[in-house]
């Protein structure tokens, strides 16, 4: 920790506000464009308040909501559900089980001087069995966050997977009004909920990327009229330069222990190869060393390997190579433009964008063990795929003739949906990795 | 620069949990004071040497083209180019203490990042060709904004043709 502070002395600038106080951005709705049929039907029932004055969120709607978007649950309308339980006594499974429920949320909410306590329960209804049972402690302001939780527990217990919806989006926000261009970098919940601009500028915001604790965000910005990486510390607001080379300073990307950034940098005449830059000791690694475009590193799980994009061999590709330049490897051979890759935390499938022989820019994934090849965007001119850290989902920036959205799509196809703002462009996704779960207490 | 950062800050910090409008504009009232400064700081090389930037600002002069348009996923400098490129060369040679900045863009299809080292590569073309007609590499500086700055914002073969350039974009 020391050392890590050390290495923010001298650069640190304070920009923008901190993200308690920065500017709320607009909303962003999320729509499930195409579900699964088999999504399973799931009862969540309100959350009793237990406490004085107005409960502070709909913690059922939020995870109602959570389960819907993943594509694989079908909450029950409320107006279906034949009783309100409590989280005292043991539920009526044969009427849960006519209202057609498989399982069944039950759930209610203590608290005293912005102090909460969201209590849940998970059954199984054709089981008459209780699955989870958790009390999970949260402050006022962090309700939804604690709603998020509980739905990635519920998740986890009902499909097997690790849930991602107590995560983050980031985001780049482009508006034109009247003529004048602003960008700004946008934080939002993993539902579109409370979006925050950290920076603004009117110079373009390109290209952020997570570090692993989901602290800080590496992006890059021509402010200066020039590109240049920035790390900013999403909740102070603080933030350094540490690269603002000649030529290109582009696609930054944390190693998966955060000590590590990967970027794109300009050496010499040629176009830019990937370099690591050791943020502990400041210190720059060349990494590829080709007169190609090298650009767009992505970290393998192990840390130890990086893929990126480069067009050595006439058309962009996707390689991938040890740390210190050796062992380069083509990893893509179907279509004639791959690039954009984003590698799944299991290290099994890669994502990127894909021109094949039909024209346009799809999303497409890459099983790296098997070297199939999917196609799984829709639209003609996909960008910028980054995984939910589950694997489950990936998320990228799709256009409706010249504006740009969001859209997610399982990694299997399935799951589609759209994230879009009234108005403005939003672009250059990316999903944060799961954000620190509070401490709970089990419940029998 | 770190000191106008932190009035940056100061003022961000005063105004709190105001409004989008009024932090934006703070923002925006402390950039256009630095390019005033910036702007001021110059003044005095203006003065100095009106005639010489008149040829620049006379739009029927030669040098009033600074974009130079190219061939999707091309680099290349196309021929009808050359005798652009030359006058602006001429004028550089003549004015050794000018600097120009070449901005290279591309349209919007295909990667992001992919399109910074597009656009990189035909701001280098455009400066090799500036270097051999005699400019010293000292007055050429390069920025790439990839597909991130279009000059026509819509989605057409018109428009791309029009985004795929390097603009010469002169410090003064």
């Amino acid at each position: 920790m020391v050392s890590l502070m050390k290495g923010w002395v001298g650069g640190i600038v304070l920009f923008a506000s901190v993200l308690a106080a920065s500017v709320q951005a607009d909303v962003l709705r999320v729509d499930i464009t195409s579900g699964v049929d088999t999504a399973e039907p799931v009862a969540v029932t309100s959350f009793v308040w237990r406490g004085d004055g107005e409960p502070p969120e709909d913690i059922a709607a939020i995870i109602s909501a959570n389960l819907k978007r993943s594509g694989r649950y079908r909450p029950l309308d409320p107006g279906d559900m034949p009783e309100q339980p409590s989280m005292d006594r043991t539920p009526d499974f044969s009427a849960w089980r006519q209202a057609g429920a498989d399982n069944l949320v039950v759930g209610e909410v203590r608290g005293d001087n912005g102090r909460y306590d969201v209590r849940f329960r998970l059954f199984d209804v054709h089981r008459g069995e209780q699955l989870l049972g958790y009390s999970v402690p949260a402050r006022g302001d962090r309700m939804r966050r604690a709603a998020h939780q509980v739905s990635d527990m519920i998740f986890e217990r009902l499909s097997g997977e690790p849930g991602a919806f107590n995560t983050r989006l980031a985001y780049v926000q482009a508006e034109r009004r009247n003529g004048r261009e602003r960008f700004h970098l946008v934080v939002a919940d993993s539902d579109g909920h409370d979006p925050r601009r950290i920076m603004s500028s009117s110079l373009p915001i390109m290209s952020p990327a997570w570090s692993p604790d989901a602290e800080r965000l590496a992006y890059v910005s021509f402010e200066n009229r020039r590109s240049e990486i920035f790390v900013q510390n999403v909740r102070s607001g603080e933030r350094r330069s540490v690269s603002s080379r000649d030529g290109i300073n582009g696609a930054p990307a944390f190693s998966p222990n955060g000590r590590y950034l990967a970027m794109a940098l300009t050496t010499g005449e040629g176009g830019p190869d990937i370099h690591v830059l050791d943020l502990e000791r400041d210190e720059f690694r060349r990494v590829t060393r080709s007169r190609a475009i090298d650009t767009e590193p992505a970290w393998f799980p192990d840390g130890n390997r990086l893929a990126f994009t480069s067009d050595r061999g006439g058309a962009p590709q996707i390689y991938s190579t040890r740390l210190d330049g050796s062992d380069v490897r083509r990893l893509t051979f179907d279509g004639n433009y791959n690039a954009s890759p984003s590698i799944s935390a299991d290290g099994r499938y890669m994502s990127m964008i894909h021109r094949g022989e039909r024209p346009g820019f799809r999303i497409a994934v890459q099983d790296l063990e098997r070297r199939g090849l999917r196609v799984l965007g829709e639209g003609d001119n996909d960008e910028s795929p980054s995984f939910a850290p589950n694997g489950t989902m990936i998320i990228y920036a799709a256009r409706k003739g010249f504006r740009g959205t969001l859209a997610a799509v399982s990694t299997d196809g399935r799951v589609r949906q759209e994230l879009a703002t009234e108005t403005d462009t939003i672009r250059d996704p990316a999903w944060s990795p799961r954000l620190d779960a509070v401490d709970r207490d089990a419940m029998n | 620069m770190v000191l106008m950062a932190l009035a940056v800050a100061a003022s961000l910090a005063a105004c709190g949990t105001t409004q989008e409008v009024s932090e934006d504009d703070e923002w925006e009232e402390a950039r256009e004071a630095r390019d005033e400064r910036e702007r001021a700081e110059i003044e005095g090389l203006r003065d100095d040497e009106m005639s010489e930037f008149r040829e620049l600002d006379d739009p029927d002069s030669p040098l009033a083209d600074r974009i130079i348009y190219f061939d999707f996923d091309r680099y290349d400098v196309k021929s009808d180019y050359r005798d652009l490129v030359r006058e602006h060369a001429r004028y550089l040679r003549s004015r050794s203490g000018l600097t120009v900045r070449l901005e290279g863009h591309t349209d919007e299809r295909g990667s992001r990042e992919y399109n910074i080292g597009l656009g990189d590569r035909r701001a280098q073309a455009v400066k090799r060709m500036l270097v051999l007609n005699g400019v010293s590499e000292d007055q050429i500086r390069t920025v790439s904004y990839g597909e991130e700055r279009p000059a026509v914002a819509e989605s057409n073969e018109d428009a791309w043709a029009k985004n795929r350039r390097v603009e010469l974009d002169y410090i003064r």
